[in-house]
């Protein structure tokens, strides 16, 4: 029962995703064209709230539901991962208008052609699995 | 009532509703990352077995794969109960851009040209959902996240490198979009 929590917050990811548009290929490709504040609204706003939250958990040094301290991790400090993952990663976001979430909400949308990208990005993941020790990070 | 939520949902209650989803799992001794999911699901696909990388405790991440059913479900609901009758109030600039490239504005969230399953007739269409999908795998895995772990969580952290991972996201976005797309679609 602990467990349908997370299908629930899953629930309003998926309807918040779409009724914003932001799993809209259309949306991405006014993103990355400059020509809407649409997207910038929606990350900027999470992103300002964001800070802001975190600061707060941590300067109260705020509990989880387990009576644990809420941490945050810190992510690895090498630059060269980041970059090139991260170019790679964008190349396909504007090519198929969608990022990991957005790929399964479009396909719950009726989307079933997003199979097709989930498919490839389970492969472009096993991809890196196999390839992982001879890339530069 | 029911029109006021069909009605796309503002810019700012989405960017809100984010983080509220961000806190809840944070509260729940969890971390927001969709992409993990990915590595999950190559995991139990049995993928441990020949890359070490794929060889680690999936059942840790349960919480995120039911995370990923909900979503679907969410995408769901919305087509199914809470869907815009109107058409998507896209940009007119970026509607005659697209048109150029010879992607029609269907009002729709996604383009027939790649989404549709006709399209399907076509084998570049196959090509390109999948190399695309290919890009967003190794990608987020290379750079340890994507734009919930990196744009969201990661910047809400004032972590450095997720910033650098970001402009990686646009850097890529940007290629794509201004140099690459037009000779692809």
């Amino acid at each position: 029962m602990k467990s349908i929590k997370y299908i629930l917050a899953g629930i309003l990811f998926g309807i918040i995703m779409s009724k914003s548009e932001a799993v809209s290929w259309f949306r991405i490709q006014e993103m990355f064209r400059f020509q809407s504040f649409h997207m910038y609204g929606i990350i900027g706003t999470a992103v300002v709230l964001g800070v802001i939250a975190v600061f707060l958990i941590k300067k109260f040094q705020l509990k989880d539901s387990e009576n644990q301290l809420i941490q945050f991790p810190e992510k690895e400090s090498s630059y060269k991962k980041y970059i090139i993952g991260g170019t790679i990663f964008g190349l396909g976001w504007a090519l198929t208008g969608a990022c990991p979430g957005p790929m399964f909400v479009n396909l719950g949308y009726g989307y079933l052609t997003m199979l097709i990208v989930i498919f490839g990005s389970l492969l472009g993941t096993y991809l890196y699995g196999l390839l992982k020790d001879k890339l530069p990070h | 009532m029911i029109d006021f939520i069909r009605q796309p949902w503002p810019w700012y209650f989405s960017g809100i509703m984010i983080v509220v989803i961000m806190l809840l799992l944070n509260f729940w001794g969890k971390s927001f990352g969709f992409s993990s999911n990915l590595r999950t699901m190559c995991s139990i696909a049995g993928a441990g077995k020949k890359v070490k990388f794929f060889d680690f405790d999936w059942k840790a991440q349960r919480w995120n794969l039911l995370f990923l059913v909900g979503a679907i479900i969410g995408g769901w609901i919305s087509s199914e109960f809470l869907s815009n009758p109107k058409a998507l109030d896209l940009s007119a600039a970026t509607v005659k851009d697209l048109q150029e490239m010879g992607v029609h504005f269907n009002g729709q969230l996604n383009p027939d040209e790649l989404f549709a399953l006709d399209a399907l007739a076509s084998p570049k269409t196959w090509f390109l959902l999948l190399f695309g999908g290919v890009l967003v795998g190794f990608g987020s895995r290379y750079a340890g996240g994507c734009t919930s772990g990196h744009a969201i969580s990661g910047l809400s952290n004032l972590q450095l490198p997720s910033l650098v991972a970001v402009i990686g996201f646009f850097i890529g976005g940007l290629i794509m979009t201004w140099l690459v797309l037009p000779f692809l679609i």
